[in-house]
């Protein structure tokens, strides 16, 4: 009290300099609820998977350290195989026709086309849609006896037939026809906006030296739009590891377990079969299939950045 | 680049529509199909086919999807999942993107030591896989009592889905300049001063954009929903799996699809409305600049 009264100064600038802390601590106080739900809902349960898959967990997590084991077993796991097979041949596929699609789509759409707004608005409406409802809707329209095959039949191919959905064979092909429906209007999308970016200049250039339009596409605008095929890789790669609505809504991983995914997997053991230890591990394989992904994609990415 | 190439009558010109209009029609088949079949009485399923148009129009599939049908043990149809989702889906829309917008003004205007560690951190948050997380976030969720409840639900999906806002918000008010700003503080504007009338006002476009596109990503979550909820919490997406998979009783095709029709509105509606924002959130996060 008596150190203020004899200093009146301070005492008005008390308050202001409060407000400068406050002013200086404002931006870290704004952002530490979303610091706090990161570190724990992602970081920290991240590590927590982790730990779990080096225990024994079953129905209930146990932190007893069993080492590797979890994986060990993984790997001598028939049914994680086949999920790892099935994610190498759906997303393998998956990736290449999306692409494929996309880039025909983008460039025939280049062409100053009429009506293009409605027919990009088509194309990419799927992306819209729950992976659950475009799961409902293939799984209709492929059902072996009343889908596809007897719209064949109906329209006089009468020994078309069509049981890729029920048999463990084809069934994961299913699966890529659906999802390549869903987004290769999205790979359209990013390749047409990559498109628009190409300078013309170029292009006119080479047309004067009588190159043909198919093979400027080819030799010069396709390659310079590489930054946008890196990035619709990685984004197609990322939809496909983590895979899970579409097989269950069209197969449930049947027939057997022939549609398995990795993410079908891990729901399975960790909440169905009560292997937590075991779905720890898996979850902790995406992870480090999607970092072996993503790490050199941000690499790259952060390095360029510091070019410009 | 599109005025290199000569308009007029080609056939080349002929082949490059007949392209498009024929990919067109393959996008929007399933769309057909699942309008028709959920017109169609039972007995004109078996006898019809697939594109084939309904013989006497009948919403009878409608209405069973929407308040009988059965969703796993209980037959009220899908109407309740479907107030869930809204119930879920629009308090997560608005905290995450009221979340992401301040985060990304201290991101790009108010940096600070660590923040760009903290950026960092956001950024790969948007693509480590769910699965990683799911088994704690499922134990906090018990332990808290918010296990099978639709507030759990919306914790959920505000915490994965603030990286994402923040990203847009981020990467929206990067390119604000940043003298703006430093003369408002001349001004002896402060931090919310600023945010509110100088950013806030020009906000408008990325709002929508990330309204939009959590809006459409967190409606559509099927494995969230059926992770941490159950029974009557579900959202649409797990009722609708359950509903089509329920092996009980005749399959009945109208129902499955007009089921399926009722799920997908709301963000269909959405896409017809706001396409340009949709597609500009879809972009956003895979190309540069």
């Amino acid at each position: 009290m008596e150190h203020i009264q004899r200093h009146p100064a301070r005492v008005a600038r008390a308050p202001s300099r409060f407000l400068d802390a406050l002013q200086r601590w404002l931006p870290k106080l704004v952002v530490a609820p979303t610091f706090v739900l990161i570190g724990v809902g992602i970081y920290g349960y991240m590590l927590w998977t982790g730990v779990l898959s080096f225990t024994s967990s079953s129905f209930l997590p146990v932190y007893d350290f069993v080492g590797f084991e979890q994986y060990a077993k993984l790997m001598a796991n028939d049914r994680w195989l086949t999920a790892s097979v099935n994610l190498g041949i759906f997303g393998g596929l998956f990736i290449l026709s999306c692409l494929v699609i996309g880039v025909i789509l983008a460039i025939f759409l280049d062409q100053r086309i009429r009506q293009e707004g409605a027919i990009r608005t088509i194309y990419l409406y799927p992306m819209a849609l729950s992976m659950i409802v475009t799961g409902t809707v293939w799984k209709w329209i492929l059902n072996p006896s009343l889908g596809l095959e007897k719209l064949m039949h109906d329209w006089g191919w009468t020994s078309f037939s069509f049981d890729w959905l029920v048999s463990s064979d084809m069934a994961i092909y299913t699966i890529v026809m659906a999802a390549v429906w869903q987004a290769s209007g999205f790979v359209m999308a990013l390749f047409l906006a990559g498109l628009r970016g190409v300078d013309s200049s170029i292009i006119r250039a080479a047309r004067v030296d009588g190159a043909s339009l198919p093979l400027i596409y080819w030799k010069i605008i396709l390659p310079s739009l590489r930054p946008v095929f890196f990035s619709a890789v990685m984004v197609l790669a990322h939809i496909a590891i983590k895979s899970f609505d579409l097989v269950m809504a069209m197969t449930a991983g049947g027939p057997g377990y022939s549609t398995d995914l990795p993410a079908v997997f891990m729901y399975a053991h960790t909440f169905t079969r009560g292997q937590m230890g075991l779905g720890s591990a898996s979850a902790m394989l995406m992870l480090g299939a999607i970092l072996a992904l993503i790490v050199p994609y941000l690499y790259s990415e952060l390095r360029e950045k510091r070019h410009d | 680049m599109t005025d290199v190439v000569r308009t007029g009558f080609r056939p080349s010109r002929v082949a490059v529509y007949g392209l498009l209009l024929l990919a067109a029609l393959v996008y929007l088949i399933p769309l057909f199909i699942m309008l028709v079949t959920s017109f169609k009485t039972p007995m004109d399923i078996r006898t019809g086919n697939l594109m084939a148009l309904p013989t006497d129009w009948t919403t009878i599939g409608w209405t069973k999807a929407w308040s009988e049908a059965c969703t796993g043990v209980q037959c009220e149809g899908i109407s309740g999942y479907f107030w869930n989702s809204f119930k879920m889906t629009v308090p997560a829309v608005l905290i995450s993107t009221l979340l992401g917008a301040f985060n990304g003004y201290v991101l790009s205007k108010w940096k600070f030591k660590g923040s760009d560690l903290f950026f960092g951190m956001l950024l790969f948050g948007c693509f480590v896989p769910f699965q990683v997380v799911l088994l704690p976030m499922a134990a906090t969720l018990g332990k808290l009592g918010l296990a099978n409840t639709t507030s759990g639900l919306v914790l959920v999906h505000v915490i994965y889905g603030v990286a994402f806002t923040t990203l847009f918000f981020r990467n929206y008010y990067v390119a604000i300049p940043d003298a703006l700003i430093k003369a408002a503080r001349l001004d002896g504007a402060g931090f919310f001063t600023i945010f509110f009338r100088i950013l806030l006002p020009m906000s408008t476009p990325i709002f929508m954009v990330s309204l939009i596109w959590q809006f459409t990503q967190i409606w559509n979550d099927f494995l969230f929903g059926v992770v941490f909820a159950s029974g009557d919490s579900q959202p649409i997406t797990v009722a609708l799996n359950n509903l089509v998979n329920t092996s009980t009783g005749v399959k009945e095709y109208n129902v499955d699809m007009a089921a399926a029709m009722i799920a997908a509105l709301p963000t269909l509606v959405v896409y017809i409305v706001a396409g340009k924002y949709f597609i500009r959130g879809l972009t956003a996060g895979s190309v540069k600049g």
